[in-house]
């Protein structure tokens, strides 16, 4: 299987001239305990802590978060959309994995 | 709009594959940046979405220029806050943009250059408190009209910095339309100010839409791929049926002598604004195009030591930290 990096542009992107900034990083936020850190978005800082800090003025100025991961998004290793077939057809054929393939009568209650 | 006259045309890939991609886009589909795109897509995408960047970021300026005056320390905190958003909306886009494959340096640097353009409503000046209020009620007024139906557009990422920006939106118009009550209902002298504000803002924010449909260059592709979602003249008929209640409300006279509604089409009659004015201030020759263009040049060169400074600390630490291992 092949893989690409997230964002690394894919082979139809003309490729980029000129000088790159810092590098970029993508930010995931736990609005509160209890839930799962959700990506919300992206920036671009020199280190993970100033990304942080970033963060915080950019995605946090209403009390969207408990909790900020940051993370390079180069050390992101991500599918390809061409791969979409052989990496998720062979579970839309594997219906029984669901409990609604078994039917079973009323009167077994709760099961 | 905070992206004016964004021309499209088809692009000359596989039939096939083009065909296959508007059937994605016809089903509603959001298209993500890996995803094979047409490269007129792609280019329109970055020159809408770059401009829309750039205008957040430009929009800062005639804000700016009233931090230090706001009127009490509560409208000072809350014009801070309003800026300091509109930063936030233009680094979202940015970051929508750089999917696409340019950097935002690159972009930055063709703003800078003049090959990129920003809306045209920043190349006016905030003379009077007064426009302040009129920017939020108007201008981010004109803006929310655009940007509710861009959170259905496309183009994923697009369409995820549009649902960001308008939550933080509608708080920007409020305290517009807030100033603009506190005025009117204030001294003489503060009404005045208020309809004086009403009066320099009223055509320029009517150009936001950009030119009427019948002069408007090529957008039909853009309709189709759903990067543009609605014509100009409808958003701009919204946007007056929508405002001018809202100007009767604060008893403040839109300077439109031709202002009349037509009970038959349920909207107003108007007129517009001056479009060659409109293609002047876009083109450069607006009251305050080089006072802007001078202050984003002054901020990106004086702020490279900022920058460098950074990337040296973060260098340094790194190599510090390859050294304990």
């Amino acid at each position: 299987m092949t893989t690409t990096t997230a964002r690394k542009p894919d082979e139809t992107v003309e490729p980029q001239q000129g000088k790159v900034g810092a590098p970029l990083f993508e930010v995931f936020i736990r609005s509160q305990n209890g839930l799962n850190h959700r990506h919300v978005g992206s920036l671009q800082a020199p280190d993970a802590k100033t990304a942080l800090l970033n963060a915080r003025d950019v995605y946090t100025r209403r009390n969207e978060g408990a909790s900020i991961w940051v993370v390079e998004s180069s050390k992101i290793t991500a599918s390809s959309p061409s791969e979409k077939g052989p990496l998720y057809d062979p579970s839309t054929s594997k219906i029984y994995r669901h409990p609604t393939f078994y039917c079973i009568p009323d009167d077994a209650g709760a099961i | 709009m905070y992206a004016q006259m964004i021309a499209s045309q088809a692009s000359d890939e596989d039939p096939k594959r083009l065909a296959a991609f508007q059937k994605r886009i016809d089903a509603g589909e959001k298209i993500e940046p890996k995803d094979w795109m047409p490269s007129e897509y792609r280019k329109t995408l970055i020159r809408q979405i770059g401009q829309h960047a750039h205008s957040e970021i430009v929009g800062q300026l005639p804000e700016g220029n009233w931090i230090t005056r706001a009127p009490t320390l509560e409208r000072k905190a809350i014009l801070l806050a309003k800026v300091q958003d509109e930063a936030g909306h233009g680094l979202y886009l940015y970051c929508a943009a750089e999917t696409l494959g340019i950097s935002r340096d690159q972009l930055t640097e063709m703003l800078l250059d003049g090959r990129m353009k920003y809306s045209s409503i920043f190349n006016y000046p905030t003379l009077t408190w007064a426009d302040i209020g009129a920017i939020g009620w108007l201008v981010d007024g004109a803006a929310i009209m655009n940007q509710v139906p861009l959170q259905r557009t496309s183009f994923g990422p697009y369409a995820r910095a549009m649902i960001r920006i308008c939550k933080e939106e509608s708080f920007h118009q409020r305290q517009g339309f807030d100033i603009m009550m506190k005025m009117c209902n204030g001294s003489k002298e503060q009404k005045t100010m208020a309809q004086n504000a009403l009066d320099r803002f009223w055509y320029p924010s009517l150009m936001m839409f950009g030119p009427s449909d019948s002069d408007s260059i090529h957008s039909e592709q853009s309709m189709a791929w759903k990067i543009k979602m609605n014509s100009n003249d409808e958003l701009r008929q919204k946007f007056v049926d929508q405002t001018v209640p809202q100007a009767n409300l604060l008893r403040l006279t839109v300077p439109d002598p031709n202002l009349k509604w037509k009970d038959k089409r349920k909207g107003y009659d108007f007129t517009m604004p001056d479009w060659d004015e409109f293609l002047a201030v876009i083109n450069g020759n607006g009251p305050c195009n080089a006072d802007r263009l001078s202050a984003r040049k002054k901020a990106w060169t004086e702020g490279q030591w900022v920058r460098d400074g950074l990337q040296a600390h973060a260098k340094k630490n790194a190599n510090i930290m390859i050294a304990a291992e």
